[in-house]
């Protein structure tokens, strides 16, 4: 059967919400127009031994456009995303001035449509994200904001939070948390612990998170809102959340890279890269993140790329800021710890946490699948026996704040295409 | 000087400096102190100098103040002959824009040997140790370590009470905030000896089974048994961070009151890393006694640190080797 | 000397291996009684004599020379004896930072040098730098009125301009050779890499 595709993705194991399929994918223009065998096109991808998935979609990254463009622009940010596989992207409001008002929220817009991922933004909960005022949420999601958060911070007054949901969920959006109660957390940079003793840094103890995840469970049931729980770092956390999701609460979660690899161990020579809030913890809580995202507590892995120049991330390690690099890492960490490791979690599982869950926290009709004739072609071509060292060279990013240098993973995305157009050809961005 | 990948992670060989306690073993502390006999004699001398440094810069970063060991430490460079400069960076210029790193490099690009660092936040040494060739001595950093210090505290020790294998030591006062503390507890496990923490649980790092000691929340029971009662420096800025409700009730339980002092064994010695507050963790009186050796710390300060300087720069092998050799 | 350099020099450790015997140990004495008398005809005495014994070689030496001295001025009490002192020249050494050396010996110098007669004593005197470190640390103690060196063994190769002036005996080597001294002996030998 002859077809007037544009290109054939050829051979590649096709994995979606549904299941998988050796077969072959046909995209013309923005869509797919096929998915079977023997399919023609003007131009072949050779996917054999490859995985072809749903693009993949990060609910919470640091473009830092506006306020902080020597550290990362939405361009490059959404870079390094394509070259992650990733087709989707929610830029996190803590930029300067931060997205707190329609003005800001176009900009962003503005600035990420030429750009190689398809940028989406959050907007703050409160006005300047100081945790006082509530911001216009409804002009907000009428320009297409689905997820709210004040994230760098969370907020800690509990009857503001509490009015934020009841408002919330009158709009159908989602509140999403960083859930630190500031006054356990205050002045502390790592995890409170045995390392912390010894390195004689002030940490904060799981319970700064915990308090907050317990706070908003609780508002979450009386309000009836949709609350999303970024970045879990603790075991405490998860079992929580464990709780809520079996009592019938509507709450979602995420967990970044770092803390289902790192453990607050590597603060030991305090480099500064590895400073990061929530912090790393201890090695009980990276394995409960594992066992959470394999058991599907935790709804999403979430990058929580956060770049800094080197400049600042050679501070003093109580002073520099907070944040690790993460869309180019993602996908192959999420292979070497959660699949290969004691957490033992399905690969299709893995691309489900990175494509179509998050897809649908998000609200992102186009993107995470499933893979069939008439949806949009954002998808990825990954080679997952591909091993390969992370280098120090921060990919894409204009910044290089890398924890994991020297580390040897697996898993690498060939190829990415965003509603169509290959924006990633053999691992080179082509834009 | 050999241009630096910026953020390059470049593994520090702590051989080369003294950043930690934790980094030298039972046989190289063995070593610097022996060494500190020397220039014990040294400076008993009517002309307390040799040459053994000749030729080498050594520059004191302080970025906090501190002109006792500041001081400490340059007369131990002069009387080895060597030359000093001193920068005392207020920590305002540095949050200024001037980045340690900028700082460090200028001075290095004049030509220097050893950098003696002190600074506020924890871990500053180390990372000072990832930009320049030049040997690194940490003379106390934010909680974390101050390792000289320590190797005074137990020469002093030592001079009084032979081997401390097996000798029990009393660290009293506001561990989890002081640097003193933590290269103590090194120390002292490294030698052999027994060391018991004494503190409300405020003022105790969160987790002590980092290190091999045990905990007491009262110091009466503690007196009789002890060979060391080593006081920490209460600050009255505990109190505002509500770790202790007051100075006064800090005294009633944890000073080394006359009455106190009396139930210490005739031999036992009483410590402070000074400066002290009288009449807080100590009774001013209790300073003056005969078995406080609190002046003594400091006279030997010199000579640590000469022996300090004198291994790592002009020994011709620093701290590993002298351990690779001695077994 | 040797026992110094069998530990400093390249490669450091080892085995000497003894390949004549050069002096037996009444060669010693003997040798030690000459000098003894050299000394005192020198120095019209023992008035204002101070005998400084190096590390680690030279202070038998020096104590076996102030007993032979007493002995033939017929002084009973050491308090009248004349005085000795050791001094450990690891600090003065001009190859710092070059070859591992640690001070391990004491420096006692238990009198005041100011205007004394000092006789350096070391086993053997070689390239000579170490007597030029002496120097420098004796007069960092004190001024004396006269500096002159004893040495059981002088070997030769010197690379600087010292003289011994009291040499128990002169002694050939090659550069590579290594000459130990003890009370009971002096040896050539090398020394075997192990």
């Amino acid at each position: 059967m002859s077809s007037a595709a544009d290109i054939v993705i050829r051979g590649g194991r096709i994995v979606d919400e549904s299941g998988e399929r050796t077969a072959d994918l046909a995209i013309s223009g923005d869509r797919i127009v096929a998915v079977g065998d023997g399919l023609e096109g003007d131009r072949v991808v050779d996917a054999g031994g490859c995985l072809v998935t749903p693009g993949l979609v990060d609910l919470h990254t640091h473009l830092r456009q506006p306020g902080r463009e020597e550290a990362e622009t939405i361009d490059s940010g959404a870079r390094a995303a394509a070259l992650g596989g990733y087709t989707a992207v929610l830029a996190m409001p803590n930029t300067t001035p931060p997205i707190d008002s329609a003005a800001v929220v176009r900009e962003v817009l503005e600035l990420g449509r030429p750009a190689p991922c398809d940028v989406h933004t959050t907007a703050a909960i409160t006005v300047g994200r100081a945790g006082e005022q509530l911001a216009p949420m409804g002009e907000l999601a009428a320009l297409g904001v689905r997820i709210f958060t004040d994230d760098g911070t969370g907020v800690q007054d509990d009857r503001l939070m509490r009015r934020a949901m009841e408002y919330a969920s009158g709009l159908g959006i989602t509140l999403a948390q960083h859930c630190e109660v500031s006054s356990l957390s205050e002045g502390t940079c790592m995890h409170e612990g045995e390392w912390s003793s010894r390195l004689g840094l002030p940490g904060q103890p799981s319970e700064a998170e915990e308090l907050m995840v317990m706070r908003d469970i609780a508002l979450a049931r009386l309000t009836g809102a949709r609350v999303h729980f970024q970045h879990m770092s603790t075991a405490g956390s998860v079992a929580m959340i464990a709780a809520a999701k079996a009592g019938g609460l509507p709450v979602t979660a995420e967990a970044a890279p770092h803390h289902f690899t790192l453990t607050d161990a590597c603060c030991a020579g305090y480099d500064a890269t590895f400073k990061v809030h929530p912090p790393l913890r201890a090695v009980s809580d990276v394995a409960a993140i594992a066992a959470g995202l394999a058991s599907g507590v935790l709804d999403a892995i979430a990058t929580d790329h956060a770049p800094h120049t080197p400049e600042d991330k050679e501070r003093p390690f109580d002073h520099a800021p907070p944040g690790m690099l993460g869309l180019e890492y993602a996908l192959a960490l999420a292979f070497t710890q959660l699949v290969d490791g004691e957490a033992a979690m399905a690969e299709s599982d893995v691309i489900g946490a990175m494509s179509w869950r998050p897809a649908r926290i998000a609200g992102l009709e186009h993107h995470g699948g499933p893979l069939v004739a008439g949806a949009a072609a954002n998808l990825c071509v990954i080679d997952p026996g591909a091993r390969w060292t992370i280098d120090d060279s921060g990919g894409a990013s204009r910044s290089r704040n890398v924890p994991y240098v020297g580390r040897e993973v697996r898993g690498r995305v060939r190829h990415t295409f965003l509603f169509g157009e290959q924006v990633v050809s053999d691992g080179e961005a082509q834009r | 000087m050999t241009a630096r990948l910026r953020n390059a992670a470049t593994p520090v060989d702590t051989s080369r400096h003294l950043l930690s306690v934790g980094d030298l073993d039972r046989d190289q502390i063995a070593e610097l102190l022996d060494l500190t006999d020397t220039f014990v004699e040294v400076g008993q001398r009517s002309i307390p100098k040799v040459p053994a440094l000749r030729g080498r810069t050594v520059v004191s970063l302080f970025f906090e103040d501190s002109t006792r060991t500041r001081l400490s430490f340059d007369t131990a460079a002069k009387r080895l002959s060597a030359d000093t400069m001193s920068f005392g960076v207020s920590s305002s210029s540095v949050n200024k824009g001037e980045s340690v790193r900028d700082t460090i490099e200028t001075i290095e690009a004049m030509g220097i040997d050893a950098v003696i660092v002190r600074h506020s936040s924890s871990g500053v040494p180390a990372q000072i140790a990832r930009w320049t060739d030049a040997v690194v001595v940490n003379a106390g950093d934010g909680w974390h370590q101050h390792p000289t210090q320590a190797l005074l505290d137990a020469y002093t020790a030592r001079s009084h009470l032979g081997d401390l294998e097996g000798r029990s030591i009393a660290i009293v006062g506001d561990v989890k905030h002081s640097r003193v503390a933590r290269s103590n507890i090194e120390m002292f496990t490294a030698l052999g000896a027994h060391v018991t923490l004494v503190a409300p649980p405020t003022l105790l790092p969160p987790d002590t089974t980092a290190w091999d000691v045990s905990v007491s929340h009262e110091l009466d029971p503690v007196l009789p048994r002890i060979d060391v009662c080593y006081l920490l420096r209460m600050q009255s800025e505990r109190m505002t961070e509500a770790l202790i409700p007051t100075l006064r009730e800090y005294t009633a339980g944890f000073g080394l009151t006359s009455e106190r002092a009396d139930r210490l064994g005739a031999e036992a010695l009483i410590m402070h890393p000074g400066p002290m507050n009288r009449g807080v963790e100590i009774a001013s009186e209790v300073a003056e006694r005969p078995n406080a050796v609190i002046t003594e710390q400091v006279a030997n300060g010199v000579a640590v640190r000469m022996a300090v300087l004198f291994l790592l720069l002009g020994s011709g092998r620093h701290l590993t080797q002298v351990h690779e050799e001695a077994s | 000397m040797a026992e110094r350099e069998r530990r400093l020099t390249r490669p450091y450790g080892g085995v000497f291996v003894a390949r004549s015997q050069v002096m037996d140990v009444d060669d010693i004495h003997r040798a030690l009684r000459r000098m003894s008398h050299e000394i005192l005809e020198r120095n019209h005495g023992l008035d204002d004599v101070v005998l400084i014994g190096l590390q680690t070689g030279g202070v038998q030496l020096a104590h076996a020379l102030a007993s032979t001295l007493e002995e033939i001025e017929e002084i009973d009490d050491t308090e009248d004896g004349v005085p000795v002192g050791t001094l450990d020249v690891a600090l003065y050494r001009d190859d710092i930072g070059i070859r591992p050396v640690l001070p391990e010996e004491v420096t006692a110098i238990p009198v005041d040098l100011d205007g004394r007669v000092v006789v350096l004593v070391d086993d053997v005197l070689f390239t000579g730098r170490t007597i030029r470190a002496a120097l420098d640390a004796v007069i960092d103690f004190g001024r004396p009125r006269i500096v002159q060196l004893a040495v059981m063994v002088d070997r030769g190769h010197r690379e600087l301009p010292i003289r011994p002036d009291f040499v128990g005996k002169n002694l050939p080597t090659r550069r590579d050779e290594l000459v130990d001294v003890t009370m009971q002996g002096v040896e050539l030998g090398e020394l075997q890499k192990s």
